[in-house]
C-alpha cells in the first residue's frame, strides 16, 4: 500500500475543523487558545450554525480570533463584548451569538458588562479564557492572578494585601438568576478537551433554546507569560491553578 | 400610523420620531435632563408594534457598546444621554468612527464640568465637534432649535450616518429637551428586514453565507501602512461630508449690519434679540448653524464683507466663537456673549451685548 492509497476519505481519523482557515496563528506554542478555537469551530459546524453565528472578539491575545474562524465577527472594545453580544442577540433573536474573552477583559475592565449581561439572562455564550495573566500586553497581573504569582506588574508576586484576591468570577456568575450553565474546563489532556467540547456544545444549545446565559471558563496556560515550556505550563496549571479554580460544573439548570 | 400633530417635550419627540423612523433599537441609561426619551419609549412599548428593541443598560458605557453591536449588524440603533454620560460614551463613539459604523447619539447637554448642574448648557461643543474620543475622527453633529427639529433630526441623523457609515449626534440641551411645542410627527415607516439590511449594508455581521467571506467589524489594524490608508480614507469621507452636508438657517441676514451666530436654544433667544434690535433701528440678523460639524464655514465667510460685526451667543465660555473667527478669517470683529453653568441669558442681556458691538 503506497502513501496515496492511505490518504483517502475513508481512512480519515482527524482533520482540521471546516470553519478554521489557513491564516497563520499568532498564538504561542503551548497556548490554550488554539485548542479552544478549534472546539468552538467544531461545535458551530456540527450544530449547522455556521451561517447564523456572530462571534464577539475581545481585546487581549484573542483579539485576532476573527482571523481564524470563518464566521462573521465583531471586534469589541476592551471588556465590552457582553454589551455588544446583548444588542446583537436582542436585535437578531434567531442568531447564535457568543463572546470570547480573557480574564482581564471579562473579570477586570468588563466586570460590569459581564455581570449585567448574565443577570439579564441574555441568550448568549461567554467563552472565558482564564490564564491568570495579561498575555497580549506582555504578562501583567490579571484579576485571576494567583496569590504570590509573579507577573510584570507584581514582580515580587501578587500580594493580596496590596492587590486584592484572585477573582473567582465564575463562582460569582453562578449565583445570578440569569445564568443557566456555568462550567470550568481545561484543554490540557485529551479527556479534558472532550469534556470541554461537550460543555461548549451544551452552552451553544442553551443559547439557541433561549435558556439564558452560559459561561464556559477554560482554565488555560500562557507558557510565554508564565515563562515556562508548554509542558511545564500544563504541569504548573494542574498544580497551582486547579486548586483555586477547580474544574467541573458550577451550575447547570 | 399617519402624520400626527402632538404637543410634546423635545425629549418625547425624539422617542416618538425614533419609533416612526423604523429604528431597530434604543439602548440608554437614565440621566437628567433627558430621561424622558427612554421613559417615553418604555411607555410606548414599540417592541409590541414595530419590533423595536428598547433596553435600559447598566451604564452609558454598556449602552454605547450595545449601539456599536447593533450597528455592526447593520441595524438602525441609537442611544441618548447628557453631558457626564456622553463623556463615558466617547470610547464607543471613537470605536464606531474607527469601524465606520452608523448610529445616532443624542446629547441633551447640561452644565459642567464634572457632575455640574442639570440646567441647560452648550458646553460640550468642543467635545462634540473637535473629537471627544481618541483618534482623528469627526462626528456628524446636528443642533435642533425646536421640538419639531428634535423629531426631524432623528431621521436626518440616521440618514446621514447610514449614508456615510459614520456616527451622528443630535447636540441639544435641557431647554429644547424639556420645553413643549407643537410637533408634526412623520408617518410610521416599517423597520427593514434582514434581507434589506444584507442588501443595503453588505458589510454587516449578520451571519456568513457560504457565498461570501466573513464580515469582520473592527477598528484594529496593526500594520501602520494599512492604518494610515484607513485614516486617509476616513479623512476623504470627512471632506465629502464637509462639501455636501452643511446645513444652516438665516433670519433677516440679507440687509444685516450686525450678525448674531448661535445654535440651538441660544439661537431661539437670539432670534428674539434680532427683532428687539430692529425695533431700535439696528439691522441685525441671525445665522444659525444646523450642522455644527460640518460647520457652515463657507456661508459665514461670505458674510464677512457685508457685516460690521458678529456676536456669537453660546451657553458656554466661548467655544463656537473660535470656529466663527476662523470662518471669517478675523476680517470682521467677532465678539462672544454667553452665560455659564446652566444660566440661560434673557434677550435683553444679549441685546446689550449686541449694542456694545456698534462702532
Amino acid at each position: 500500500m503506497n502513501m496515496q492509497e492511505i490518504i483517502s476519505p475513508e481512512n480519515v481519523v482527524y482533520q482540521k475543523p471546516r470553519l478554521m482557515n489557513d491564516h497563520p496563528m499568532h498564538y504561542c506554542p503551548g497556548c490554550s487558545h488554539g485548542v479552544v478555537h478549534k472546539l468552538i469551530a467544531e461545535v458551530i459546524d456540527e450544530m449547522g450554525l455556521a451561517e447564523q453565528t456572530i462571534g464577539i472578539a475581545p481585546v487581549g491575545c484573542a483579539v485576532f480570533a476573527y482571523n481564524y474562524l470563518d464566521i462573521d465577527w465583531i471586534e469589541a472594545a476592551h471588556g465590552r463584548a457582553p454589551a455588544i453580544a446583548t444588542a446583537v442577540k436582542r436585535l437578531n433573536p434567531g442568531k447564535m451569538v457568543f463572546t470570547y474573552q480573557g480574564d482581564g477583559d471579562l473579570a477586570a475592565i468588563g466586570t460590569a458588562e459581564t455581570i449585567h449581561a448574565c443577570n439579564r439572562g441574555e441568550n448568549v455564550v461567554i467563552v472565558f479564557i482564564n490564564n491568570a495573566i495579561y498575555g497580549m500586553t506582555g504578562g501583567q497581573m490579571a484579576p485571576t492572578t494567583l496569590d504570590g504569582m509573579k507577573t510584570a506588574t507584581c514582580p515580587y508576586g501578587r500580594n493580596v494585601s496590596l492587590n486584592g484576591y484572585p477573582l473567582k468570577i465564575s463562582d460569582l456568575l453562578a449565583q445570578l438568576e440569569g445564568t443557566c450553565l456555568i462550567t470550568r474546563e481545561a484543554v490540557h489532556t485529551a479527556a479534558a478537551i472532550r469534556r470541554g467540547k461537550k460543555a461548549l456544545r451544551k452552552a451553544f444549545e442553551n443559547a439557541m433554546a433561549g435558556k439564558g446565559s452560559s459561561v464556559v471558563e477554560f482554565v488555560s496556560t500562557c507558557a510565554s507569560g508564565w515563562k515556562m515550556t508548554p509542558e511545564q505550563a500544563n504541569q504548573w496549571m494542574v498544580e497551582n491553578m486547579f486548586p483555586l479554580y477547580p474544574l467541573g460544573t458550577l451550575k447547570d439548570k | 400610523m399617519a402624520n400626527e400633530i402632538k404637543l410634546l417635550k423635545g425629549n418625547e419627540a425624539i422617542a416618538h420620531a425614533a419609533i416612526r423612523y423604523g429604528a431597530d433599537g434604543y439602548f440608554g441609561y437614565p440621566i437628567t435632563p433627558q430621561s424622558e426619551i427612554m421613559e417615553t419609549l418604555m411607555e410606548e412599548q414599540p417592541w409590541e408594534t414595530t419590533g423595536m428593541v428598547v433596553l435600559q443598560a447598566e451604564s452609558e458605557v454598556a449602552a454605547i457598546n450595545m449601539v456599536y453591536g447593533g450597528a455592526a449588524c447593520g441595524k438602525r440603533v441609537m442611544t441618548s444621554s447628557s453631558s457626564p454620560g456622553i463623556s463615558l460614551k466617547q470610547e464607543g463613539i471613537s470605536y464606531m468612527a474607527g469601524a465606520e459604523l452608523p448610529g445616532l447619539i443624542v446629547n441633551v447637554m447640561r452644565g459642567g464640568p464634572g457632575l455640574g448642574t442639570i440646567q441647560p448648557s452648550q458646553a460640550d461643543y468642543f467635545q462634540t465637534v473637535k473629537g471627544g474620543g481618541h483618534g482623528d475622527y469627526r462626528l456628524i453633529t446636528l443642533a435642533p432649535a425646536s421640538v419639531q427639529e428634535m423629531a426631524d433630526h432623528v431621521a436626518l441623523g440616521f440618514d446621514l450616518s447610514f449614508k456615510y457609515n459614520n456616527p451622528a449626534m443630535i447636540l441639544t440641551d435641557g431647554v429644547i429637551g424639556q420645553m413643549m411645542e407643537k410637533v408634526v410627527l412623520p408617518e410610521q415607516r416599517p423597520r427593514r428586514t434582514e434581507d434589506d439590511i444584507r442588501r443595503e449594508q453588505p458589510w454587516a455581521a449578520l451571519g456568513k453565507p457560504a457565498s461570501r467571506k466573513p464580515n469582520v467589524i473592527t477598528s484594529l489594524e496593526l500594520d501602520s501602512a494599512i492604518m494610515e490608508q484607513n485614516n486617509i480614507r476616513f479623512q476623504a469621507k470627512y471632506k465629502t461630508i464637509e462639501a455636501s452636508e452643511v446645513r444652516y438657517e438665516t433670519f433677516k441676514c440679507a440687509d444685516a449690519d450686525y450678525l448674531i451666530v448661535a445654535f440651538g436654544s441660544a439661537a431661539r433667544i437670539s432670534q428674539k434679540v434680532v427683532e428687539l434690535a430692529r425695533k431700535q433701528g439696528i439691522k441685525a440678523g441671525l445665522f444659525r448653524p444646523i450642522t455644527l460639524w460640518p460647520f457652515p464655514t463657507k456661508a459665514l465667510n461670505a458674510c464677512k464683507e457685508k457685516v460690521k460685526g458678529i456676536l456669537v451667543v453660546e451657553l458656554n465660555a466661548g467655544q463656537m466663537v473660535e470656529d466663527v473667527k476662523l470662518a471669517v478669517e478675523c476680517k470682521v470683529p467677532v465678539a462672544y456673549y454667553g452665560r455659564l453653568g446652566g444660566i440661560v441669558p434673557t434677550p435683553q442681556e444679549v441685546l446689550e451685548a449686541l449694542l456694545s458691538l456698534q462702532v
